[in-house]
């Protein structure tokens, strides 16, 4: 194995490869089947053979799995009308071939600007067969390590799925930072103050709220250590969790909900000295999470 | 339309339905033994962590008091709120929650139902309205992620050629016949809606079938065909 392989520096299809037991990756819709958009040449846009997005099957620790990944570099990753059908494909052969976990290496702007009624309809069809699999008791596990980040619609199919894992250098939220920059001025989000966009949609921020289930470091094989952990936990959704899932999101803008700022939240939430987040590394995350979840036990 | 014009179109006097901050909610009679659970936003609210906990806390007291009762999904809203204070919250995982509410909804055997009854802007309705078992429009609605000019700034694409191409090509111009053809919007309820929504209701639809709507339909050729591709791989 490699000693360290960068999961935000790999494209695609790398990453699969890498994730996955060797040689143990059989891709549907390849770039040689030429499943492109038609869209896209219609506008004299370049389009790419796969669409951006990598789906198949293959192996991890030996059990059988099914993957996609979106490929960051193309249109940014941003969900078309191919793009979506492929995600919906594989999640509805989960259902009849019952893989160990479906994995989504998620890397998106959310809907493609070109096709984006298609890819408005896809995500909600994706969000669809994610809670299938997800209620046939498979668990559906989302990776987000790109460049690019996980926005909008793939925002919303990410939290539907069982686990989200995300590197420390990784974003999600659902509106860019240029887009609320564009709509109520830099005073309201400079999307080019970096550090202001990490606290508000970077992987930190998002463990300590819970917002994603696990973080690492920008290691592919962090990544795949998580993802053999998370074979088979499926945690299938009830009224109970859905209740409790309410209470949770209820309880927290009555508790952080006027704070402006993320050292702020971490503050009320009980992080001992939240100025210094921004420089912990992903252990130290860990312990102060685990730390905190005690001491509310 | 108003909330309040739609809700006398639809029911006449026999709701009690209310409106709290931008979401509006309750029940409404559509025969003696027909009580239906009602629940959306209105004047084009912008989707915030608030409205979508309120829509979903509806959906799920539904589920908990009355299991079976149809759920109406009533859409106006602008799009999510594009504000950093929700995106600091998580509005994500908010509005995803909303989806997976109505979600089990669906799965607990409650028939759900989306009605674009004005505007349907950008990821507004993704987790509300299309979460729906189907999700339908009136003629005057308004659903689209973005206009053409605006579209033409962010792509570089001229006006003219994004002109000429939504003419022929549904999938990125704004306009609720596109969503029609494309299999979004299961139909247009024009004149009686009280009819479209009984209709609605006696069609069964847990499955997703948009993508064989659109292939049937012409607006979208290759996602279904696509879809079964990779069943048959």
């Amino acid at each position: 194995m490699n000693p360290h392989l960068s999961f935000a520096e790999l494209n695609a299809r790398e990453r699969v490869t890498q994730l996955l037991d060797p040689d143990s990756f059989c891709e549907i819709l390849g770039p040689a089947a030429r499943t492109v958009s038609p869209h896209l040449a219609l506008l004299g846009v370049p389009y790419a053979f796969d669409d951006g997005v990598v789906i198949g099957s293959g192996l991890l620790q030996g059990h059988p799995v099914l993957i996609a990944a979106q490929e960051g570099r193309f249109m940014g990753g941003g969900v078309g009308e191919v793009h979506g059908a492929k995600l919906v494909g594989i999640l509805q052969r989960a259902l009849q071939v019952r893989p160990a976990a479906v994995l989504v290496l998620a890397e998106s702007g959310g809907v493609r600007l070109h096709e984006a009624n298609a890819g408005l309809i896809a995500v909600s069809e994706v969000m669809r067969a994610v809670l299938d699999v997800r209620a046939a008791g498979i668990p559906v596990v989302m990776l987000i390590g790109g460049a690019n980040g996980c926005f909008g619609g793939m925002g919303l199919i990410a939290r539907c799925a069982d686990h989200v894992v995300m590197s420390d250098q990784a974003r999600m939220s659902m509106s860019g930072p240029e887009v609320i920059e564009s709509s109520h001025g830099v005073e309201e989000f400079d999307s080019r103050d970096r550090a202001l966009v990490w606290r508000t949609t970077g992987g930190k921020h998002r463990f300590l709220m819970g917002d994603c289930d696990w973080l690492v470091e920008d290691d592919l094989e962090a990544f795949r250590g998580l993802a053999i952990e998370l074979l088979g936990q499926s945690k299938v959704l009830t009224l109970q969790s859905l209740l409790e899932e309410q209470q949770m999101l209820t309880d927290r803008i009555v508790e952080v909900g006027e704070c402006d700022e993320a050292i702020e939240i971490w503050r009320r939430l009980g992080v001992q000295s939240p100025d210094q987040v921004a420089g912990m590394d992903v252990e130290q995350l860990r312990v102060l999470m685990a730390s905190r979840a005690e001491a509310n036990s | 339309m108003n909330w309040q014009a739609l809700s006398l179109a639809l029911f006449g006097e026999s709701h009690a339905i209310t409106r709290t901050g931008d979401v509006i909610y309750g029940t409404a009679q559509l025969g003696p033994a027909l009580t239906i659970a009602v629940v959306g936003t209105a004047d084009h609210a912008a989707i915030g962590v608030e409205t979508a906990l309120a829509q979903a806390r509806f959906v799920l007291d539904t589920v908990a008091s009355h299991p079976g009762r149809p759920i109406l999904l009533l859409v106006d809203t602008q799009g999510q709120r594009l504000r950093r204070r929700d995106e600091l919250l998580g509005l994500n995982r908010y509005m995803a929650h909303l989806g997976c509410c109505v979600d089990l909804a669906r799965r607990s055997g409650h028939r759900i139902v989306g009605l674009v009854y004005d505007q349907a802007l950008s990821g507004g309705f993704i987790t509300s309205g299309l979460m729906a078992d189907a999700c339908y429009a009136v003629p005057e609605a308004e659903i689209r992620v973005m206009r053409i000019p605006a579209m033409s700034r962010v792509t570089k694409i001229s006006e003219d050629l994004l002109q000429a191409l939504s003419l022929t090509n549904p999938v990125f111009a704004p306009g609720v016949a596109n969503y029609v053809a494309m299999g979004g919007i299961q139909a247009l309820w024009s004149g009686d809606l009280k009819q479209g929504l009984l209709d609605a209701l006696a069609a069964p639809n847990t499955v997703d079938t948009r993508a064989t709507l659109g292939a049937e339909r012409g607006g979208r050729a290759l996602a279904a065909s696509v879809i079964q591709q990779v069943l048959a791989a």
